[in-house]
């Protein structure tokens, strides 16, 4: 039992310095948006920021890799995203179609350069 | 799998609609994104030396991939509980437009923000993304028990995903790690570039996309944030010059 729930301390960390500072933005994104109405005009500016920060993330993954994905050449990460892209518009926005053609070539990539 | 029509007698009980939020997650490509996601992150808290309670505690309460990617890779090196909470209330930020955005498909005139708590807690990009393409076919007054029941049902998934990835870690192939992490960034791609609505929303992903690698060689630590809010607001300009040049 206390090897499946580790050290206390190890889970006050995860409340202290994993749930309060995620969830902070999470609680203040109630505070506000309880109050504001769905046509307004302020929603589109805030969608588009939300839009643009995850953007923001992948552009990141993608040029500051994390891990294992750092020993994957670049060429073939934007290739593999790119192939995931055009699959996706090819078939009518299909995520699945999309998610699974970059997965092969990314795969494929790495198993041919061995 | 469909839903029933809006008008259906189907919508009356609000425990109904949490089963057919609940079943969603059968409906939607992202549940497996998330599952191999999870697989990595169990196996990522295993090899780093956390319990499996923790790493599951971590999925319930932080629900956010790229946060407990964070917390457990900082913490794992040795930093220091202050500095892991930094890098995790940073890369969090995003949730803040996201919820902002999300919240008002939700509530009905009736609606207080304690009846939100939970289906807020649980808005992260799968949801986020989920409900702009499921709650239009939710009659309002549902939205809230329908929500809570997707996400119930893919907390569920991702703690199930936790637990295996946790106990595969060693047998996992190095190929595997690689194409998991490519995952998150392929799929958050192709599901906001399928969330697009307005010309408003394309122009923030392309912008947001170009502007990031910009803007993170002045290193500021908040580098993702600078380029949201600047690549997010010129798009927004774009819409207002463009509906005011059609007024």
């Amino acid at each position: 039992m206390s090897e499946f729930l580790g050290s206390p301390h190890a889970l006050l960390i995860l409340v202290l310095a994993g749930f309060l500072p995620n969830e902070i933005w999470r609680m203040a994104g109630l505070w506000f948006g309880a109050g504001v109405d769905e046509g307004s005009e302020v929603l589109v500016w805030v969608r588009a920021v939300a839009t643009a920060i995850l953007a923001g993330v992948i552009a990141q993954i993608l040029v500051q890799p994390p891990g294992v994905l750092a020993d994957v050449p670049d060429w073939l990460r934007y290739g593999a995203v790119a192939a995931g892209f055009a699959m996706f518009m090819l078939t009518w926005r299909s995520i699945f179609a999309g998610v699974v053609a970059g997965e092969i070539v990314l795969v494929a990539g790495k198993w041919w350069l061995g | 799998m469909a839903l029933p029509p809006l008008d259906s007698l189907q919508w009356k009980s609000p425990l109904r609609a949490f089963a057919w939020g609940m079943s969603s997650v059968a409906s939607t490509v992202l549940t497996l994104v998330l599952f191999a996601t999870y697989l990595g992150i169990g196996a990522l808290a295993h090899d780093s030396g956390f319990s499996l309670a923790w790493v599951l505690g971590s999925t319930l309460l932080v629900w956010a991939g790229p946060a407990q990617i964070i917390l457990i890779s900082t913490l794992g090196s040795g930093a220091t509980a202050v500095q892991a909470a930094i890098a995790v209330t940073v890369s969090a930020i995003r949730l803040f437009p996201m919820v902002v955005s999300v919240l008002p498909l939700m509530k009905t005139p009736k609606t207080r923000r304690r009846h939100l708590v939970l289906a807020t807690h649980f808005i992260a990009v799968t949801l986020w993304v989920e409900c702009y393409r499921l709650l239009p076919k939710v009659p309002r007054e549902r939205r809230i028990a329908f929500t809570h029941g997707l996400g119930c049902g893919l907390v569920t998934v991702c703690m199930v995903a936790t637990t295996l990835g946790y106990g595969l870690a060693a047998r996992l192939p190095p190929l595997f790690g690689a194409a998991i992490l490519l995952l998150t960034p392929l799929a958050f791609l192709l599901s906001t570039a399928r969330n697009c609505r307005q010309i408003s929303d394309v122009l923030a992903l392309a912008l947001g996309l170009a502007l990031f690698p910009l803007i993170s060689m002045l290193h500021t630590g908040v580098d993702i944030l600078i380029s949201g809010i600047a690549a997010g607001t010129i798009a927004y300009g774009a819409h207002w010059w463009r509906e005011r040049a059609r007024a």
